[in-house]
């Protein structure tokens, strides 16, 4: 376990139990994901029962309490996105990436996740990938888009 | 001198197709030609026009370039900044509203028509920098408030404004902030409600982006009100540029001494603290966002008590919206009656609204309460997108209703929407054409609160759940006329038995749809569906269900 990363975040935020929240976001967003481990360090620093800490890990959709693949891909299913054209390009990830959404794939390259709406609607359909957000989908962007990611996104398929 | 000011688009779209380049090449290429002392260069949050990102603005002529190329700079740099001549062939292409509008005119409104209130400095200003906003009256209303008014005048004035709650509610914000300051006890919270999470909304986001000081110094009004001295704004984890930005402005603001001890050189100190949340909506619920807030998983509390008697540590708390906080400097600045003069009487004051959906033109606006639908489509909207006819449209985010054509020219305010069985919400207008099919609206809209319902009570939690199900039954033909009576009886039994404003809200789409839409849904149970969108005749895909378990060692 990286303890420089748990003195920095800690640093940022005081070892305040209030600011479990945020520690752990911000945990996970430098790891990926929280393990066990980090969750029973995070437990004992604050002082926090170990359920206490899992329960916030696990309630909020920052936070994953289990591996996720080397690249993140969130899509916003919402009813904005719908009617733009979301199911099309929702469509044609699943196929791209050869895994259904909710899924990593098999060689831990890829994980296909849904958001709720991140706010961007007026460019929808909205997709973002490793924190870096894109707009106006369309079943044929995000195909070239998901390539200058990876030369062969699908090889998973 | 400065004489010229070149706005870059740094909203998050613009950031990711590289506008902090454009920037930096716009500044080193100012350099080349010793302009960089006469030509500022900065970020914008929006103009309204989403087509053209990147874009950079040119004041003092308000021309307009986009979407820009980093190759493009050297030459537009050349012509107009250094030459002083329109580079016509980088401007915008023209407005589809006016026809023209590639060259903004000053301010008086991005499209005819609008009020702005809440939105008025932004894109005219950088956000990013606290002189900018005081050269525009900012923080004047603080100034006057702290100076020459006593806390029960400030209370009075918003109370005489009628300002509502613009979260969704529309709850008196004056009767709000009352309730607080006639609680006993010096320990009380100004909490910001910038947890936006609502499917179709983005208003808060670009107020944050835009305009983040009007933001502090409406919270710092309501701590002077209220008889508080420290405030939060809860926002939300995703928005991680408005959260840079408020950030910036906070220590701008404690820099120059309009935040922290002592203001204006009295006994009123006021600090703001920010906390970013971890991706849910139910944190939106004024008790659940408190809880995430105290560090815990964001779940509702029970009420009463209220917030304003017990909120933040048990403590009084007002929790106010990002759009209701940045109405209040300018209804000090310009007294009540201002604010009542716009608007309608019940609701007055203007509405920030985003439209989306089949509309022309997509975005935002800030319009005065009772507009009619009509209106924002033909007008702001620049019509139907293809010609298309007008089916429905959902206002309020995914918890709001399903409007028909019948309620096309009802004026939109709080009060009249209810009448009318519709709510107005946190403002966001989907606009869906005559393709859009009914069952799959409202599939996709139960489906986000299925998945978004946190879990503490069992109407919403499984209501919801059985919704979505019957709803996919419906959408791939299995559905029966006994599906669509169990949909009528067990949304307005969700609606009476939920904890909180998620589960009293997922029902309303499919209240509203079945009772404008009926004959649609007994089509899909015909085993048609008529727009031709739903997977019709194949099988119900199986729901999985994901739960995080894992023990601990």
């Amino acid at each position: 376990m990286n303890t420089t990363l748990m003195d920095t975040v800690f640093e940022r935020y005081g070892s305040d139990a209030e600011a479990l929240v945020e520690i752990l976001r911000d945990l996970n967003q430098a790891e990926g994901y929280l393990s066990q481990e980090l969750m029973i360090a995070v437990a004992d620093r604050l002082r926090l029962p170990r359920g206490h800490v899992f329960s916030v890990a696990s309630f909020y959709s920052m936070m994953n309490v289990k591996p996720r693949g080397q690249h993140v891909v969130l899509m916003c299913q919402d009813a904005p996105c719908h009617i733009a054209g979301g199911r099309e390009v929702w469509d044609a990830l699943e196929e791209t990436l050869g895994i259904a959404f909710g899924e990593t794939s098999p060689d831990g390259k890829w994980t296909l996740e849904v958001a709720s709406c991140l706010g961007l609607c007026a460019v929808g359909p909205v997709v973002q990938i490793d924190g870096e957000v894109y707009g106006n989908m369309t079943p044929d962007k995000v195909r070239a888009l998901l390539v200058r990611f990876d030369g062969d996104a699908g090889g998973a398929a | 001198m400065i004489r010229a000011r070149v706005m870059i688009s740094g909203d998050p779209i613009s950031l990711a197709h590289g506008a902090e380049a454009l920037k930096l090449a716009m500044e080193a290429e100012l350099a080349y030609y010793g302009l960089e002392n006469e030509v500022q260069v900065g970020f914008i949050g929006q103009v309204g026009r989403r087509d053209v990102l990147p874009f950079a603005l040119v004041y003092p002529e308000g021309t307009l370039y986009g979407p820009l190329r980093l190759s493009d700079v050297p030459f537009l740099v050349q012509e107009h900044l250094y030459k002083g001549r329109v580079a016509e062939a980088l401007l915008a292409p023209p407005d589809v509203l006016s026809g023209k509008i590639a060259r903004l005119p000053r301010r008086e409104g991005v499209l005819y028509g609008q009020q702005r209130v809440v939105l008025r400095r932004a894109g005219l200003i950088d956000p990013k920098n606290i002189e900018e906003y005081i050269a525009h009256d900012g923080y004047f209303a603080l100034g006057k408030a702290v100076t020459e008014m006593t806390p029960a005048e400030v209370l009075q004035t918003v109370k005489d404004s009628g300002l509502q709650g613009r979260g969704g509610a529309g709850f008196p914000a004056g009767v709000k902030w009352g309730f607080v300051a006639a609680q006993p006890g010096d320990e009380k919270y100004i909490v910001c409600n910038a947890d936006e999470s609502e499917p179709g909304t983005f208003k808060d986001r670009l107020i944050l982006e835009g305009d983040p000081h009007a933001v502090l110094e409406g919270m710092a009004l309501a701590g002077y009100a209220c008889g508080a001295s420290q405030g939060w704004i809860y926002i939300r984890g995703e928005y991680t540029l408005a959260k840079e930005r408020i950030e910036l402005a906070i220590q701008q603001a404690e820099e120059l001494g309009v935040l922290g001890n002592n203001l204006f050189e009295s006994d009123f100190s006021f600090h703001i603290h920010v906390h970013a949340g971890a991706g849910a909506y139910v944190c939106g619920e004024e008790t659940a966002l408190l809880e995430s807030l105290e560090g815990k998983r964001g779940i509702p509390r029970i009420r009463p008590p209220y917030p304003p008697v017990q909120g933040y540590h048990q403590k009084p708390t007002a929790v106010n919206n990002v759009e209701t906080l940045a109405n209040v400097p300018a209804i000090i600045q310009n007294g009540a009656a201002w604010y009542r003069g716009i608007g309608t009487e019940k609701s007055p004051g203007t509405k920030v609204y985003t439209m989306l959906g089949d509309v022309n033109v997509t975005g935002l606006i800030e319009v005065p309460m009772g507009i009619t639908l009509r209106e924002v489509i033909e007008v702001y909207g620049g019509g139907m997108k293809g010609e298309l006819a007008f089916k429905c449209a959902q206002t309020g985010g995914a918890a709001g209703s399903i409007i028909a054509p019948a309620l096309l020219d009802v004026p939109m305010d709080f009060a009249t929407m209810q009448a009318n069985g519709a709510s107005l919400g946190s403002g966001a207008l989907l606009v869906c054409g005559e393709d859009k099919c009914i069952v799959d609206l409202a599939y996709v809209l139960m489906r986000f609160f299925a998945t978004e319902s946190c879990g503490k009570c069992v109407p919403c939690r499984l209501g919801t759940r059985r919704m979505v199900e019957i709803l996919d039954r419906l959408r791939h033909g299995h559905g029966t006329l006994e599906d669509l009576d169990a949909l009528e009886i067990m949304a307005p039994q969700v609606i009476a038995t939920s904890f909180c404003g998620l589960g009293q809200g997922a029902p309303v789409s499919i209240i509203t749809a079945l009772r404008h839409f009926r004959a649609e849904f007994e089509a899909h149970v015909a085993g048609t569906c008529p727009a031709g969108v739903c997977p019709m005749h194949s099988p119900v895909a199986e729901q999985p269900v994901s739960h995080a378990y894992l023990a601990f060692a």
